[in-house]
């Protein structure tokens, strides 16, 4: 009887249990399926499926590592959002970072994969708008500290020295004031990246005989092009792109953290990444900082839903 | 001469010298990490700052790979560090992710739907928000402050598996059904027909998987606390942020060059590869 039930379930593949039985070659597929897709499954539960769960398990508990998880309900969720003044610059920072160099690294990604495909040497200058996506933000931000740094012999403030528009060298990394806009101008320097190959790539794929068609049917400017013919085939590849400038929006950190230090002055550069690795990997109070990483997993989640809603190509 | 075309061959010569200027805008932050690193002592300390260099000398990296007594670890073990979990990260990803994409791709065992809908909600998180479990885990197994620390949670990589799934979404099947008339197994098929067929594919997995290790700070930075463990990225801002920092500008520079290096060549190398793949890889 025992046996009988285990035969009838679609999740008994195990092969000991499966050699039993004559299979059918669909089940001994899925079963090889399974021993074959085991490698990937066990790792992405053990290193993603489980830490999530386990996130939101710890966002409702005080746990600090030593002592056992303390279940707290819902005290860390209202003291995130009613108590803690700095989570709440954090997310303002976030969200300041996210609507403006997000949109914008998206778009400017799109333009400028749409020009270069009309130019020749299509390959250079991708590269080139590429390289500094790939180059690391850490290394980097010994550059852009010393384009922007704050004294005489910052670049940036030499030049405007020497052109007369400011008269006293601008602290661009420890004023608050510019600290979110000096991380924002080096995240666009980086953000061509992924996105805009993904872009570059699709648009290449578009068939030239599309255009022409359109061009029958009455298409005559390069723009009604691009929004009847081209959009609407890139779906896939703006899905993906979209995807993608979401969490790198809101995963904002290592730039900001080199450029600003961390804390940051006046905490102006201090984005909910920062504020989670604080609490977690500073303060060891990981109940938390598990409850930020929850509500920014929910945050990308849903916009990630949001715009999936938006430009799904399968409900057509 | 016909006035339109003129009109249009001047548009379109404005085109290029406005891309070409922008390019020569985002090119200059690098050009300038190159031209420092080859900077003698006295031009790295000019005042005003001068952007490219006069008397181009290799001084700084010797600085930075032999002369770095004053801190514990010399720099080149940083190096390894960073090639070793890089490379290991890379191979081992490379075959976990194919393998399960082409199960999922080209077998759909039950389940194989809701397995790909929650890879890809896995790709709308940022990795940051899985760190402090991931933590605990690596931690519990006692491998804080080791390469498996800096290696294992990153081998099932939702992207990766993503990516291959859909350029094995486009093999035709009847290719498969070839190989297995044929007398090739399962396994056969997917070594020697799936990966011969996707070679660009996975020659664009191992490039961003390459070059995504070894830029990576956050795990370097959670995983490991001795100093001897350290990846590039840490040790680039230990190097930065030290009280010695003036002395060091030439090492730093230098420092920066090797690092941003290795991604850049690696990926003009493979450039039209990773275009090929990339068309493949949007979410329907």
């Amino acid at each position: 009887m025992q046996s009988s039930v285990e035969v009838n379930s679609p999740l008994q593949l195990a092969p000991q249990k499966a050699s039993r039985f004559k299979l059918t070659n669909a089940r001994k597929r899925a079963a090889l399926g399974y021993l074959f897709l085991s490698p990937f499954l066990i790792l992405f539960i053990v290193f993603t499926v489980i830490p999530v769960l386990q996130s939101v398990y710890l966002s409702f508990t005080y746990y600090n590592m030593l002592q056992p998880p303390r279940w707290v309900g819902l005290s860390n969720y209202s003291v995130l959002f009613l108590e803690d003044d700095i989570f709440l610059t954090s997310l303002k920072n976030t969200f300041i970072f996210a609507v403006i160099a997000g949109p914008l690294s998206y778009c400017l990604s799109f333009m400028l994969a749409w020009v270069i495909n009309t130019l020749k040497a299509k390959m250079v200058f991708s590269l080139a708008f590429y390289v500094p996506s790939i180059t690391s933000g850490i290394a980097l931000s010994i550059v852009w500290l010393y384009i922007f740094s704050g004294d005489r012999y910052g670049l940036l403030n030499n030049l405007l020295l020497d052109w007369g528009m400011i008269s006293e060298p601008i602290l661009w990394n420890t004023d608050p004031d510019t600290i979110m806009p000096v991380i924002i101008v080096v995240s666009l320097w980086m953000s061509m990246g992924t996105g805009f190959l993904v872009f570059l790539a699709g648009l290449q794929n578009v068939s030239p005989e599309l255009y022409e068609a359109g061009a029958i049917d009455g298409i005559s400017s390069r723009f009604q092009e691009l929004w009847y013919i081209t959009l609407p085939l890139m779906k896939p590849q703006l899905l993906f792109g979209a995807v993608n400038a979401i969490v790198g929006a809101f995963g904002v950190f290592d730039i900001a953290v080199a450029i600003s230090g961390m804390p940051s002055p006046n905490y102006a550069g201090h984005t909910i990444i920062a504020h989670l690795f604080d609490y977690a990997f500073i303060r060891f109070e990981l109940g938390y900082a598990s409850a930020i990483a929850v509500f920014l997993f929910l945050v990308t989640l849903g916009l990630g839903r949001i715009v999936m809603r938006l430009l799904s190509s399968k409900d057509e | 001469m016909n006035f339109s075309k003129f009109v249009a061959r001047f548009n379109r010569g404005l085109l290029y010298a406005f891309m070409i200027a922008l390019v020569g805008f985002t090119a200059l932050p690098i050009v300038y990490m190159v031209s420092t690193a080859f900077k003698p002592l006295d031009e790295l300390f000019l005042y005003p700052p001068r952007f490219f260099v006069m008397k181009p000398t290799l001084r700084s990296f010797f600085d930075l790979l032999t002369a770095t007594d004053s801190s514990i670890v010399p720099f080149s073990r940083y190096i390894f560090n960073s090639l070793f979990v890089s490379v290991a990260v890379v191979f081992s990803s490379l075959f976990v992710c194919c393998l399960g994409a082409y199960v999922l791709s080209k077998f759909k065992p039950p389940g194989a739907g809701f397995i790909f809908a929650i890879i890809l909600s896995a790709l709308m998180f940022s990795p940051q928000v899985t760190q402090i479990p991931t933590y605990m885990i690596v931690s519990s197994l006692g491998l804080v402050n080791t390469y498996w620390a800096l290696i294992l949670p990153k081998i099932a990589v939702a992207f990766n598996i993503f990516l291959m799934k859909q350029f094995f979404d486009q093999i035709p099947d009847a290719l498969i059904e070839a190989a297995h008339i044929d007398g090739a197994s399962d396994w056969k098929i997917f070594w020697r027909v799936i990966m011969a067929v996707s070679k660009p594919a996975w020659a664009t997995l191992i490039i961003f998987s390459f070059i995504g290790n070894w830029n990576d700070y956050f795990s370097a930075l959670v995983f490991t606390t001795s100093e001897s463990m350290k990846t590039l990225p840490l040790a680039i801002q230990t190097l930065a942020g030290g009280p010695g920092v003036v002395a060091r500008t030439g090492a730093l520079a230098a420092g920066t060059f090797l690092m941003t290096l290795p991604p850049i060549l690696i990926f003009l190398a493979f450039q039209k590869l990773v275009m090929n793949t990339m068309v493949h890889s949007g979410i329907k």
